[in-house]
This record gives structure tokens, C-alpha cells and sequence, in this order.
């Protein structure tokens, strides 16, 4: 415990402090006020994506700041964040989710394997990007996309 | 004639009569008449009551053509109580009956012996005499033991549930013959009245008290004697087991407080532990294996022992108390008694109701089948929870205000100069709170595997609502859990006051002031407040929902699955499954795990049996070793019996010779 | 005598009401900036109840009426023990002592009502989350009802309000080792009731490793709203018990406005003070496998119980 509290006054304030607020997604149904439940699906990827996105809800980028949280069911979501290319046996899991997200959602796909197939373009067990699955709402290009990327994209949603 | 001389004149009638419907009527009509006649040989037992619990007198006394005396019947206050509780019970059990016997329990032999049953039960609180008591109570057994075995034809475990039944039923007959015995020994004489001029000091009084107890406890399913409530009850049908889990228990109970507030008033404080450890380890155990059990009415059964035993933790910290001179707690307690009498007939007769509503709808009563009914089922279900809250005890029902009056008993009965009392109280408080924790985990168990989410099993898929009797029969004991619960205090005051103790006051509107012990409780202004905090809560969501409706889906959330069906809901056993991790030593449940190979490799495996079987562990341990050795007695025994004609003279001639020697000497 | 009852009574619940979900949020920015992290602010919960307002409510075919009603049970039973407990004021209503046993039904109802609507969900999640909650809340029982019990015991009733106004009087039966006990039995008794670590993580995502979170795995919108409103006004209401019991000066004894505003700033400023050591607390501390949670409770009531039996040897002492 000792070594722990030393580690907090050592490092004291990790996040780096907020770039400026990105305009808001067009359309009425994202009038969420500040507050946003973040379901991520992983439809096939690589974990590169994976990483990056843990690394913007992480200390450094902190996410949370600005009202995103990562949720652990789609019930509770608002946007469904999907990475990675949509495989065959995911594809229902990813539809059924979405579905399972009460509205107003939003639909977020980011990496280029979930906006166009990125590299794994044509392969075996791929079925096609997220935006052949669902109605993709906003993208996020990107192999991996970096987390300022992705918070840039999240602020757009939750306005702050 | 006095009014109770008629009520027990018209309780005689009604029986024989319905007795003589249930043998001459057509099979079209019997159901509906007999259950009639019972249902108002049930009232009349009710009404005998009242009057003499609000101090009427009469005493009847019926000659028998058999060389004993003649059957005296003159209910006390107390006796009049448990008859209205065993008559009303009877009535609504009977109403509930006519919708739903089919097959063997409507013949006119389970009739007959159910208008008996009623009548045995309804006449014990009514006895004034040691004899007449052992008679209606062997008569209440063996009508008893017939209906038990109503459905042994198609039931097999049936028959070995009534032997059960009848064995121990007879053991507590036993018990309580000797007892009386040494007491009017005593007390020179076999009236109660005799007995309870017995000196509580000596030495004929406590083995008296013992052995009544012990056979009081054996007919209340009290641990270690409980053994055929959970067998008897689910082999019973279940109008059957209704009564006989809220009205014959109670009459075990009765019989205690008989022992206890006439027979041998001034106790001693052994005596009372005996009581408060018999309670405490019946309440505990009865939970524990309620809340484990997935066989609906073997719940049903064990949670029955469970009251008995706070029932008996009441009276043993009255009979403490008393004896350590703390009046006003101990008053309580003996009030709380019979508080919880009540309250557990009026709850446990609407779940054992609904319980048989499941039974008749599904055909099933494994909880791990079930689910679903409360769309299906919406009466049964709504009763049934109403049941579930009560036994809970949980506001506002009945099961609450009793078990609010047992704690306050108790925690306010500690004086810390007598050192036993100190210690003894917080531990009653502590299994008190236990119990209650572990009720509530078992009725959210029960209910919520029944009634919610779907069904798990294609019987539970077909249920539908039982006939109108059954519904009626549900709603009236629902209604009578709700309205002990919302307005308990003018009935308590009244019933404490007869039976000639205090302790018990009216608060507020009507609810329960306890001024021994300083605590007071009006569920009316509780529920007042409920509502007024709710309306704000109410508005809101009203006001919310006509602006965005729910929206129906069809799939609910478990990940986004694709292989979902209803067979991966939580099950009965799987609800339980921590539990009994945690209790594991207490329970012993018998594990076997059964793994077969695949032919090529012991690394593939093509097939993983698993069983769990949840025994009583009382019968595995203490009676199954018993019941081997007398088998084996039995077994030698029969070697006697060779069927030489020269050996059974010769037994006959040193019997003769061994019987002179001791008369002469 | 009533009607200060019941000025007291609106205030509190309107004042838990406000504050339950700022407690939240201090609780969550504690933690935050313990971690290093900047946190979503002490308003974000408010933030998310409106955010749930205006979401569609969801209900999957399978579910009943429970799904519906058990949201607003837990919700009503939270604010009745808001009025129940003494948080502003100690002034009970004349004809509704807030009795012990009484405020623990009431609690107990709401936790009835939330492990319902985890097994109607008709999914494995939510019978999963269903029974370990009320594993834990029967294992509980004994500990509350028990430490509680030791606390009345100087004081010779169990009606809250008269053991505040007690502790208020004697300061010195604060610091006794009767009170240290049972308040220390209570802590973990309230850890487990409410479902915080390391009882049970609020905030994780792994199915296997949830209690409260698989009962609510379900409900979406304003079911979700009301479920987690209630969830933060029993936390509130439970550690302003603690907080009234621990430091019981500043609440109010009458129903003047003086009384009134300090009973609400102490109230206030005891939820801060132990909602940040709350959190901090579960900063260095791990979840416990379910299976161990039986030990730890078991230990609480052990104290619980020491608690009872000092209380008996100090008033013999006395």
C-alpha cells in the first residue's frame, strides 16, 4: 500500500490536458447532454484497435472527462463502437447488439478494418465492413486510429 | 345450552353429515356438496371458537360405549383460539378442495376421512381432559394417515411417506400418553384442571414437561423429529397439506403452550432453554434446507419448520424470562406466540394453495421446470407472492408484525445481571435475524423461479388458471395475509387479553403498541406514508411513459448470443448453488460425477454425468442408522418363528414359568 | 410534533434526493484523481439520469410486470428509509417510530424488488447476479440487525432517532469500545449491502465476476433510471446512517430553521467526508472472490456480537 500511495504522489496528474471541442454529429437524435455509454464490439479485429481504444479510456487521454464511459451491456449503450472487420460468425452478434441498443444511438466504426475491410479485404472468414452489417452513423479511419483520434470522434457525440 | 354447547353440537353434526355426503352422494355432485358441508363444519369450528375466546363457556361431555371416560369438551381462551385458526383454515381448504380433487382424493373415502381430519383437529383445543385430548388427537392422526395416502396408486414414494407419517405420529401419541400419564399421577386425577395443580418443582413435573414436549415437538416438525413433514406434505394433496402444515402443526404448538401457561405455569429456566434450543435449531435447519429445496411444496414443508421453531423460541424465552422474573418482555413473547400462530396459518395456507394451483396447472412441482405462470397464472401468482412477502416477513403482512413482535421480545428481554439471559438473548436475536435473511433468500427463490421470466420446462408452457373455487379459496386467505398484517393490533389485543396475559396494546389505528417493552408499530401509517412518498415517484413515471412508451424487443440481452433458449435462465438448484457452498457442512449434499471416455483417448471425453442430491441430513445420519438396526432386529427376530408347534409351546410354558417367579416374589 | 416530523421528513428526502447522486460523483472523481486521471466531473450522474430520461425503454418478450414495477419499488423503498432514518433530524413521527427491524424490512424490500427484476430478465445473467445478491444480503442480516442491536442496548430502545439523541447527550459512549465494534461491523455490512468493493465492483464489465450490475444487465431507459436512483439513495441514506451514528452532532432535535440548515450542512459535509474515504478506500482494495465474501461477513458479525457482549460487561461495570 506504501508503494502505492508513493506512485500517486509521484505521478500525480497523468492526463494530458483537453485539445479543443470538435463540433458536435449532426441530427436530432444525439441530444445525449454530456452523458454517453460506450458498448464496444470487436467484430474481427487484429487488437490493434483494441489497444488503442483502451488506451483513450486509459489515464493519458481519460475519456471519461468528457462524459464517455465504457458500459457493460448494450442496454445500457449509446454508441456502439465497432472494431475490426465483420467476420461471418460475428456478424448476427454485432446486428443482434445493435438492435439490443435502445435509441437514440449512435453507431461508431473505427479502424480501417471497420470502415472499409482494411487489410483483410476479401479473406476467408470475412463477411464485409461494419457499414454491410449496420448502419454505420460515423467513421473512423485509421490503422490503428490514435486514441486523440478516437476521443475527437467520442466529443462529437457527447458535445463536451 | 350455552353457545359453545351448540358450536360443538353443530361441529359434530356437520362432520357426520358430511361424512354420510361423502359416502351416499353421486360422484357428479360430491365434490361440490361435501366441500360445502366442510367448508361449514370449518366456519363452525371458527365461530365455537370466538365465542370461547371471548369468554364464553360450555362444557360438553359425550359418553362412549367403551370403558373410559367419557369425552369432556370445554375450550379455554387458549383452546378457543387454535380452534378458530384450525376451522378457519379447514373452511377455506375445503372451498379451495372443490375445484381441485381429481381422481382418488375425490372419491368419497378421502372425503370422509377429510370431514373427520377437520373435525379431530377442531375438537383437540376443545378437549378438558387428558383422555378426550388423546382421542380427538389419534383421531386427527389417523384420518391424517389416510388422506397422506390418497395417491398411492400413482405415486410410489407415497406409501413410504405415509409409514413415515404414521410412525412418528404415533411416536408423538406415545410421548404425550406418557406424559399425562405421570401428571395425572401427580395431580391425582386426568382432568387438566387436576394437572395443574402438579408442583412445577418437582421432580414428576420436569420429566412430564420433558416428555410432552418432546411429543408436542415431534406432531409441531420440530428438528430432530421433523423427519415426515417434508415427506408427508408433498405426498399429501395439496388442500391436504394446507391443513395439515397450518391448523395440525399448530396443534403441537398448543399443546406446549397448554404445558406451559395452564398445566405447569410458575417453570423452570431449564426448562425454557430446552425450549429456546429446540426453537433455534429448528428454525435454522428448517430455513437452511428450505432454501436449498427445489421441490415446491418440500419448501413449502421445511419453511413450516421453520416457524415452528421461531414459534417455540417465542414460548422457551417467555418461559425463560418468567422464570427470571421479567415480566413485561416475557408477556410479550408469550403474545408474539400467538401472533405467530396466526400469521403463519394465514400465509402458509395461500402458499400451499398455490402450490397446488401450480400443481393442478402443470402437473409438475420440481422448480426447475417452472416458470412463466404469472402471465399465465396472473391469480395464482398475485396470492402467491402476497404468501412469499408474509413468510418473508416482509411489510405489510401479517408474517412482518409477528416477526416485528419477536425481535422487540427479545431484544428489550436481556437483563444483564442474569448472565445466562445476557448471553442467551443476542444469540436468539442472531439466528432470529439469520432465519429471517435466509426466508427471504427462499421465497425470492420460489417466486421468482415460479412465477417470472418463461418457462423452463413444456408443462410450464401450458399452464392456465384452476376453477373458480380455487381462485376464491386463493384470494380469501391472500386477503386475510394483507388485512393481518394492515390491522393487527384490536385481533391481538383481544386474543392476548382472553388467553389472560398482556403485553399487547392497540396503537395508533389498530396497530401493535408493546408498553412492557416500549416499541409500537401502526402499519396503517406506515402504508400511509408508502403512499405519499410513492405518488411522487408514480406521477413522474406515468408522465414519462405517455411521452415514450416502452418498446417491446424480442430478444433480451445476453451478449448478443446467438444460441439463446430459455433452458439457460437460473434454475431452483442454481439459485441455491452459493448458498449451499457456504453451508456445505451443515447440508452434506451427495455429489457424483460420472465422466466417460471416448474409446481412442482418456483425453477425449464423451459424455459428463453430474448429480446432486440434497438429503435431510437428520434422516441420513440419526434415523437411517436407527431404522437398519431395527431392521435387523426384526430380521433376527423372525428366526424365532419357525413354525415348530414344540417351540412356540415351549416359549408359551417359560413365559408361564417366568411370569409365576415374578408374581410370587 | 408531527408536523415537525414531517418538515423534517421532505427535507431529508428532498436533500437525499439532490445529494445522493453528487455523492456518487465525488465518489467516482475521488477515485478519478487517485488514479491520475481528470474524471467526468461531481454532476455527472445527474447528467446520466437525464440522459436515461430520454431514452427508449426497452422490454424484451419474456419479461412481465416486475420488469416494470420492481424499478419504482426499489425507488419508493429508498426514499421511506430516507424518512425513516435520521439524517437532518431525529425527530420521529408519533404514531411511526423509525424502528430498526422497520428500516431494515423497508431496505429489505427494495433489495427484494431488484433481485426480482434480475430474475425476470428470463437471461443467465441476471439469475446469476440474482442469487449472489441475495446470498449476501441473508448473510448481512444478522451482522446489521445484530451491531445495531449492540448500540441500543445503553440507550434501552431500538428506535434510531432515540440512539442518535443518546449519542448526542453522552459523547463520551461515541468513543466506547461497544460503539467502535458495532460502527466497524456496520462499515462492512453497508460495503456489502450497497455493493461496493471489495464486495462487489461497481464498474465491472465482466459477466462472471457482477452482482448488481447482472440484475440491471436488462433494463434500459428510465427502468435504468429508476434502478440507479434507488441504488444511490440506499447508499446515501446507509452512509448517513453511519454518519449520524459516527457523528452524531449537527442533527437536528426540533424542526426550527435554524436546527434544520445545520442538520443539512453536517449532513452534507459527513456523506463528503465518508463517501472520499469510501473511495479511496476502494482504491487499494481488490474484489474478494465470491466465496470468501461468507467469511469476511461472518467476520463482521463475530464483532457485531463482541459488540453486544462488551455492551452487557460496561452497564454491569456502570
Amino acid at each position: 500500500m506504501r508503494g502505492l500511495l508513493r506512485l500517486m504522489r509521484a505521478a500525480g496528474r497523468v492526463a494530458e490536458p483537453a485539445p479543443p471541442r470538435p463540433e458536435g454529429l449532426e441530427g436530432a437524435n444525439v441530444a445525449l447532454g454530456g452523458s454517453v455509454g460506450v458498448r464496444h464490439v470487436d467484430a474481427g479485429s487484429c487488437n490493434g484497435c483494441e489497444i488503442e481504444v483502451a488506451a483513450t479510456f486509459g489515464p493519458v487521454y481519460d475519456a471519461e472527462r468528457y462524459g464517455a464511459k465504457l458500459v457493460a451491456s448494450a442496454r445500457h449503450a449509446d454508441v456502439v463502437l465497432i472494431t475490426g472487420v465483420v467476420t461471418r460468425n460475428m456478424s448476427e452478434p454485432l446486428r443482434r447488439t445493435v438492435e439490443a441498443t435502445p435509441n437514440p444511438r449512435v453507431v461508431l466504426a473505427v479502424g480501417d478494418c471497420a470502415c472499409s475491410c482494411g487489410v483483410f479485404a476479401g479473406g476467408i472468414g470475412v463477411a464485409g465492413a461494419a457499414h454491410d452489417a449496420v448502419d454505420v452513423d460515423l467513421a473512423v479511419p485509421g490503422c490503428p486510429p490514435e486514441p486523440d483520434v478516437i476521443v475527437e470522434a467520442l466529443r462529437r457525440v457527447t458535445r463536451r | 345450552m350455552t353457545q359453545v354447547e351448540v358450536g360443538l353440537w353443530a361441529q359434530l353434526v356437520l362432520a357426520l353429515a358430511t361424512v354420510s355426503i361423502a359416502v351416499l352422494a353421486r360422484p357428479a355432485l360430491r365434490a361440490r356438496l361435501a366441500g360445502s358441508a366442510a367448508a361449514a363444519l370449518g366456519v363452525a369450528g371458527a365461530v365455537t371458537g370466538v365465542i370461547a375466546l371471548t369468554g364464553g363457556q360450555g362444557r360438553l361431555v359425550i359418553p362412549l360405549a367403551l370403558p373410559v371416560d367419557p369425552v369432556v369438551l370445554s375450550p379455554t381462551p387458549l383452546g378457543g383460539f387454535f380452534m378458530v385458526v384450525a376451522g378457519a383454515v379447514g373452511a377455506v381448504a375445503a372451498v379451495y378442495a372443490i375445484g381441485y380433487v381429481h381422481g382418488p382424493s375425490a372419491s368419497s373415502t378421502s372425503w370422509a376421512a377429510f370431514a373427520t381430519f377437520l373435525l379431530g383437529m377442531q375438537l383437540v383445543p376443545g378437549a378438558a381432559d387428558a383422555v378426550s385430548f388423546l382421542l380427538a388427537w389419534e383421531l386427527m392422526a389417523a384420518a391424517s394417515t389416510v388422506l397422506v395416502l390418497t395417491e398411492h396408486r400413482e405415486r410410489i414414494e407415497v406409501r413410504s411417506a405415509a409409514l413415515w407419517y404414521a410412525v412418528m405420529t404415533h411416536l408423538s401419541f406415545l410421548l404425550i400418553l406418557i406424559g399425562f400419564a405421570v401428571l395425572s399421577a401427580a395431580g391425582h386425577g386426568t382432568s387438566f384442571a387436576a394437572m395443574s395443580h402438579v408442583d412445577p418443582e418437582s421432580a414428576g413435573a420436569s420429566i412430564a414437561f420433558v416428555l410432552l414436549v418432546l411429543g408436542f415437538a415431534t406432531k409441531a416438525g420440530i428438528v430432530p423429529m421433523h423427519v415426515w413433514l417434508p415427506r408427508a406434505h408433498p405426498a399429501a394433496p395439496s388442500h391436504v397439506s394446507a391443513v395439515m402444515s397450518a391448523a395440525m402443526v399448530k396443534m403441537g404448538v398448543y399443546g406446549v403452550l397448554l404445558v406451559v401457561l395452564q398445566l405447569l405455569p410458575a417453570g423452570r429456566p431449564w426448562w425454557g432453554l430446552v425450549l429456546l434450543a429446540l426453537g433455534t435449531v429448528s428454525a435454522l435447519y428448517g430455513i437452511l434446507q428450505a432454501s436449498v429445496a427445489t421441490d415446491l411444496k418440500r419448501l413449502l414443508a421445511y419453511s413450516t419448520t421453520e416457524n415452528v421453531g421461531l414459534m417455540f423460541l417465542a414460548i422457551g424465552t417467555g418461559v425463560l424470562l418468567r422464570a427470571y422474573a421479567v415480566v413485561g418482555p416475557a408477556e410479550v413473547a408469550a403474545g408474539t406466540t400467538l401472533l405467530l400462530v396466526a400469521s403463519h396459518a394465514a400465509f402458509k395456507t395461500t402458499l400451499f394453495l398455490g402450490a397446488g394451483s401450480v400443481l393442478h396447472a402443470t402437473g409438475v412441482r420440481d422448480l426447475d421446470r417452472l416458470g412463466g405462470l404469472g402471465k399465465r397464472m396472473p391469480t395464482t401468482a398475485a396470492a402467491f407472492g402476497i404468501g412469499a412477502l408474509g413468510a418473508a416477513a416482509l411489510p405489510i403482512t401479517c408474517g412482518f408484525v409477528a416477526e416485528w413482535a419477536l425481535l422487540q421480545s427479545l431484544i428489550h428481554g436481556a437483563r444483564p445481571e442474569d448472565r445466562l439471559v445476557a448471553v442467551v438473548m443476542p444469540l436468539a436475536v442472531a439466528v432470529v435475524a439469520l432465519t429471517a435473511g435466509l426466508a427471504l433468500m427462499t421465497f425470492v427463490k420460489a417466486y421468482g423461479i415460479a412465477f417470472l421470466a418463461r418457462p423452463r420446462g413444456p408443462e410450464a408452457g401450458v399452464a392456465h388458471e384452476g376453477p373458480a373455487s380455487m381462485r376464491v379459496a386463493l384470494v380469501v386467505s391472500a386477503v386475510v395475509v394483507v388485512g393481518l398484517g394492515l390491522l393487527p393490533g384490536v385481533m391481538a389485543r383481544a386474543v392476548v387479553r382472553a388467553v389472560g396475559l398482556g403485553g399487547i396494546d392497540v396503537f395508533g389505528v389498530s396497530g401493535l403498541g408493546l408498553p412492557g417493552v416500549g416499541a409500537a408499530l401502526d402499519p396503517v401509517a406506515l402504508t400511509g406514508l408508502t403512499l405519499l412518498v410513492a405518488v411522487s415517484v408514480l406521477v413522474v413515471t406515468w408522465r414519462m411513459a405517455r411521452r415514450r412508451p416502452p418498446r417491446p424487443v424480442e430478444l433480451a440481452w445476453g451478449g448478443g448470443g446467438v444460441r439463446v433458449s430459455p433452458r439457460m435462465q437460473y434454475t431452483a438448484t442454481s439459485y441455491a448453488e452459493p448458498l449451499s457452498r457456504v453451508f456445505d457442512d451443515a447440508l452434506r449434499p451427495e455429489r457424483d460425477l460420472e465422466i466417460t471416455h471416448a474409446g481412442e483417448s482418456r483425453y477425449l471425453v464423451e459424455r459428463v454425468q453430474f448429480r446432486q442430491q440434497l438429503e435431510d441430513v437428520v434422516e441420513v445420519r440419526a434415523y437411517a442408522p436407527g431404522v437398519r438396526l431395527v431392521d435387523r432386529i426384526g430380521l433376527a427376530a423372525r428366526r424365532l418363528q419357525n413354525g415348530s408347534i414344540h417351540r412356540y409351546l415351549g416359549y408359551s410354558f417359560v413365559a408361564l414359568i417366568a411370569v409365576l417367579i415374578v408374581v410370587s416374589l | 410534533m408531527n408536523a415537525g416530523a414531517a418538515t423534517l421528513a421532505a427535507v431529508q428526502v428532498v436533500v437525499m434526493v439532490v445529494v445522493s447522486p453528487l455523492l456518487v460523483g465525488l465518489m467516482r472523481q475521488v477515485r478519478a484523481r487517485l488514479e491520475g486521471r481528470v474524471g467526468a466531473g461531481v454532476l455527472q450522474p445527474w447528467r446520466d439520469l437525464r440522459k436515461l430520461a430520454i431514452k427508449e425503454t426497452l422490454r424484451a418478450a419474456g419479461t412481465g410486470r416486475v420488469s416494470a414495477v420492481g424499478p419504482l419499488v426499489l425507488v419508493v423503498s429508498g426514499l421511506l428509509v430516507c424518512v425513516l432514518i435520521p439524517l437532518v433530524g431525529a425527530v420521529p413521527f408519533v404514531s411511526l417510530p423509525d424502528d430498526l427491524f422497520v428500516v431494515v424490512s423497508v431496505l429489505l424490500v427494495g433489495t427484494v424488488a431488484l433481485a426480482l427484476v434480475g430474475l425476470d430478465a428470463g437471461t443467465a445473467f441476471g439469475g446469476m447476479g440474482s442469487s449472489r445478491h441475495m446470498t449476501i444480503a441473508a448473510l448481512v442480516e444478522p451482522t446489521v440487525l445484530v451491531a445495531v442491536y449492540a448500540l441500543s442496548i445503553p440507550v434501552g430502545s431500538s428506535a434510531l432517532s432515540r440512539i442518535v439523541v443518546a449519542r448526542i447527550d453522552d459523547p463520551a459512549s461515541v468513543a466506547s469500545p461497544v460503539s467502535l465494534l458495532a460502527l466497524v461491523a456496520l462499515v462492512i455490512a453497508v460495503v456489502a449491502e450497497t455493493g461496493r468493493l471489495p464486495v462487489d465492483n461497481p464498474s465491472t464489465h465482466l459477466e462472471l465476476t457482477m452482482i448488481h450490475e447482472a440484475m440491471v444487465i436488462e433494463s434500459s431507459g428510465r427502468d435504468l433510471g429508476w434502478l440507479e436512483l434507488g441504488s444511490w439513495l440506499r447508499l446515501g441514506a446507509l452512509l448517513g446512517l453511519l454518519g449520524s451514528l459516527l457523528v452524531p452532532w449537527g442533527v437536528a432535535q426540533d424542526a426550527s430553521v435554524a436546527a434544520v440548515l445545520i442538520g443539512v450542512v453536517t449532513l452534507v459535509l459527513k456523506l463528503a467526508a465518508l463517501g472520499s474515504v469510501l473511495a479511496a478506500a476502494e482504491v487499494f482494495v481488490a474484489k474478494l472472490r465470491l466465496f470468501r465474501v461468507p467469511e469476511l461477513l461472518a467476520g463482521s458479525f463475530v464483532l457485531a456480537f463482541l459488540a453486544v457482549t462488551a455492551s452487557y460487561l460496561v452497564v454491569q461495570a456502570g
